[in-house]
C-alpha cells in the first residue's frame, strides 16, 4: 500500500471539480420512461450512491453512463468531454474505458471461466497501454485488491465468490478509470465478504482518488460508502443530497418509506405495507 | 408437541472430510417463527431441505428429524409424499425459478391436490381461490401466466400453494431476497397475518440478520455445520453471547452506524474437504485459544438466560457487546 504511483494518481484531478456530470438523461422503452430527466454529477474522488427499487430506472442509468445503453437525450460528461454519443471508433471506445469501467453484481458471470485472473488484469493492460512491461503493473493491482499473487495463475472456478469480486475489482482499476460504477456489486456477498470488500473499496478510494458510483438497493451500504446520494423512483429522482442529511431527515415520503422497509428490532410489516399502498 | 423438532443431525457428503451439518438440534413450537440464520455454506438451507428429505445424491444422515411427530428420515416413498403435499410446505427464494412459466398459475396451485390427494378440480380450484384471497390476490390470478405477475405477486402465488395442503409447518428459504424492501415487508407481514390464523409454524431461513431480529420469536446462528447460538431474538441481537454472532452484527452495514471502515470478519468459513478439530470459528476469532483449537466447545445455557444457548469456550468474554472489539463500528 505505499505505492508511490498511487499518490501521483491522487493528484490527477484536483478535488470539487466534478469529474462526471449527467444532464437531463432521457430513456423510454416504448412507452415505458425508463430514464426520465436524471441530472446529477460526481466529484472527483468523491462517492455517489443512486438508491432505488426494481424497475427505479438506477441501472439502467449507470448502463448509460458506461456507453452499455444509449440516452434518448441528455448529456453525459466525464472530465469535461461529452460521452454521450455511440461510440464507432476503436479509439473512442478506448478513451471512454479509460474513463469510466463498471464492476457487476454476480461475479460469477462477469468473469470468463478459462481465463486465468492474471490473463484477464493483462488484457486491458495490453489493450490500453501497449508495449509496456505488464507483470508488475499485474502483482500490484494483486496487491491493491488483497489477493496474493499465488493465485495469479488461478481460474474463477477455484475462487470465492469474495475473491472473483475483488479481481473484477483490480480489472475495473488496471487502466486507471476516474469513475468506477458499482452496479449491486456487494450485493450477492456474504456480510463478512461484503464487509470486506466495502472497506477495500474505501482504501482505493483513497490511495487513487477514483470516484464512485454505487448502485445499490441497500440503505445500509448507501450509509456506509457514499457522500451523496440520489434517491430515484420509476424513472425519476425524487430526493438528492448529502447522504448523512438524506438519511437523517427525508424529505421525500417514498424515501421515508425505503427507510421504514429496512428490517430491525420493532419494524412494523403492515404499516409498511399500508404505506406503500398509499403512495 | 413441537411442530419441528431436529435432535443431533449429522449429514454427510461423499468425497467430504467433515459432516455437512454436525450435530443440529432445533425445534419450532406452532404459530412460533423460528429464523434460521447463517452465511453461504453454512448449512442452514441443507437443514431446511432436510425437513423434507431433499437430500442431495449419497448423502448419510445421523439423528432425527420429526414434523408433527413423525421422524422424516425414515419415511416410505408414500409416507414422504403426503408429508411434502400436506404437513409441511416450501418457499422458495426465487418464485420465477420455482414455477413452471408455462401453466397457469391455477394449473400450479391445484396440481398437488388433484393429482397428490385426488381432490376433485372443482373443489380444488375453490381452495385455490381461498388461498389466493388469503395472500391479497384475487381469483384472477388463476387464468394467468407467471410471466404476467410481479416477483412480490409471485411470491404471494408460491406462499399460497404452499398453503394448499393446510401446513403444520412452513419452510421458507430467504423468501425475500429476490423482493424489493418495500416488497419484502409486505411478504413479511403475510406470512405474520397467515401464522395468526392458520396456527403454522415457520421456519424462516435467512442470511439477513436484521431481518430474523424483525420477524422472529428466536433465532439460531449457523456456522460451518453447527449451531453457534440460539435464544430469543430480542436477546440475541442485544447480547450475542458467541464472538461469531457478535462479528456478523458488526460487520453488517447498517443505517444508524457511523461512517467509516466496518469491522470485517477476515478469513473465510472452512473447507468442507478439511477435518475440524476444536471450534470451528476458532481460526478467525479475536477470543481464540488453545483449548478453542483443541476442543469443540458444549452448547450451553447463558447464566440467568435458559433459553439463550450458546457454544463458545469464552462466552463469557462477551458479557457485555461493547466491550467486543469486533462491534466498535456500531458504537
Amino acid at each position: 500500500m505505499s505505492d508511490p504511483k498511487a499518490h501521483e494518481r491522487t493528484g490527477r484531478d484536483a478535488p470539487g471539480r466534478p469529474v462526471l456530470e449527467v444532464t437531463g438523461l432521457h430513456r423510454a422503452y416504448g412507452t415505458v420512461r425508463a430514464v426520465d430527466d436524471v441530472s446529477f454529477s460526481l466529484a472527483a474522488g468523491a462517492s455517489l450512491g443512486i438508491v432505488g427499487e426494481s424497475g427505479s430506472g438506477k441501472t439502467t442509468t449507470a448502463r448509460i453512463i458506461v456507453g452499455l445503453e444509449r440516452a434518448d437525450s441528455g448529456r453525459v460528461r466525464i472530465n469535461g468531454r461529452d460521452r454521450t454519443g455511440h461510440r464507432r471508433g476503436r479509439n473512442e471506445r478506448l478513451a471512454r474505458a479509460k474513463d469510466v469501467q463498471m464492476v457487476f453484481q454476480d461475479p460469477f458471470l462477469s468473469l470468463d471461466p478459462r481465463i486465468s485472473v492474471a490473463t484477464a488484469l493483462r488484457e486491458p493492460l495490453a489493450l490500453h497501454f501497449p508495449g509496456r512491461d505488464h507483470a508488475a503493473r499485474v502483482a500490484e493491482l494483486l496487491d491493491q485488491v488483497g489477493l496474493g499473487r499465488r493465485l495469479a495463475e488461478s481460474l474463477p472456478r477455484q475462487l470465492s465468490g469474495g475473491q472473483r469480486q475483488r479481481v473484477a475489482i483490480a480489472r475495473a482499476l488496471a487502466v486507471e478509470p476516474a469513475v468506477l460504477v458499482l452496479d449491486e456489486a456487494v450485493a450477492a456477498l456474504d456480510v463478512s465478504v461484503q464487509a470486506q470488500i466495502l472497506n477495500l473499496l474505501a482504501d482505493i478510494r483513497e490511495q487513487t482518488g477514483v470516484g464512485y458510483l454505487f448502485i445499490t438497493h441497500d440503505l445500509g451500504v448507501v450509509a456506509c460508502v457514499t457522500d451523496e446520494v440520489v434517491v430515484m423512483r420509476e424513472g425519476r429522482i425524487v430526493e438528492a443530497g448529502p447522504t448523512t442529511r438524506v438519511l437523517a431527515a427525508p424529505q421525500h415520503p417514498y424515501t421515508r418509506l425505503l427507510l421504514e422497509s429496512v428490517p430491525r428490532p420493532g419494524w412494523n410489516p403492515h404499516h409498511i405495507a399500508a404505506t406503500r399502498r398509499a403512495l | 408437541m413441537n411442530t419441528l423438532e431436529i435432535q443431533g443431525l449429522r449429514l454427510r457428503l461423499p468425497r467430504t472430510a467433515r459432516p455437512v451439518l454436525d450435530g443440529v438440534d432445533l425445534t419450532v413450537a406452532a404459530r412460533e417463527t423460528v429464523a434460521l440464520v447463517g452465511e453461504s455454506g453454512s448449512g442452514k438451507t441443507l437443514t431446511s431441505r432436510t425437513v423434507l428429505s431433499l437430500l442431495p445424491p449419497g448423502a448419510v444422515t445421523e439423528g432425527t428429524v420429526r414434523v408433527a411427530g413423525d421422524d422424516v428420515l425414515t419415511m416410505t416413498p408414500d409416507q414422504l409424499r403426503r408429508l411434502r403435499s400436506g404437513t409441511a410446505a416450501m418457499v422458495f427464494q426465487d418464485p420465477r425459478a420455482s414455477i413452471n412459466p408455462l401453466r397457469r398459475v391455477g394449473d400450479f396451485l391445484t396440481e398437488g391436490l388433484r393429482l397428490g390427494a385426488g381432490v376433485a378440480k372443482a373443489e380444488a380450484t375453490a381452495r385455490a381461490a381461498e388461498m389466493l384471497a388469503s395472500v391479497g390476490l384475487t381469483s384472477a390470478a388463476l387464468r394467468q401466466y407467471p410471466g404476467q405477475l410481479s416477483g412480490g405477486m409471485l411470491q404471494r402465488v408460491m406462499i399460497a400453494a404452499a398453503l394448499m395442503g393446510d401446513p403444520a409447518l412452513i419452510l421458507a428459504d430467504e423468501p425475500t431476497t429476490a423482493l424489493d424492501v418495500t416488497t419484502q415487508a409486505e411478504v413479511v407481514a403475510l406470512l405474520g397475518d397467515l401464522r395468526e390464523r392458520f396456527g403454522t409454524g415457520l421456519l424462516f431461513v435467512t442470511h439477513d440478520l436484521g431481518l430474523a431480529a424483525a420477524i422472529s420469536d428466536r433465532v439460531y446462528v449457523m456456522y460451518a455445520g453447527r449451531i453457534a447460538e440460539t435464544g430469543p431474538a430480542e436477546a440475541l441481537f442485544a447480547r450475542p453471547r458467541h464472538p461469531y454472532t457478535a462479528a456478523l452484527l458488526a460487520s453488517t452495514p447498517r443505517l444508524d452506524a457511523a461512517r467509516g471502515r466496518l469491522a470485517a470478519i477476515d478469513g473465510q468459513p472452512p473447507d468442507l474437504h478439511e477435518e475440524l478439530t476444536g471450534c470451528p470459528f476458532a481460526p478467525r476469532c479475536r477470543h481464540a485459544t488453545d483449548v478453542c483449537r483443541e476442543t469443540a466447545p458444549q452448547q450451553l445455557p447463558v447464566p440467568g438466560e435458559p433459553a439463550h444457548l450458546v457454544s463458545c469456550h469464552h462466552s463469557d468474554q462477551l458479557e457485555d457487546r461493547h466491550q467486543f472489539e469486533g462491534s466498535t463500528a456500531d458504537e
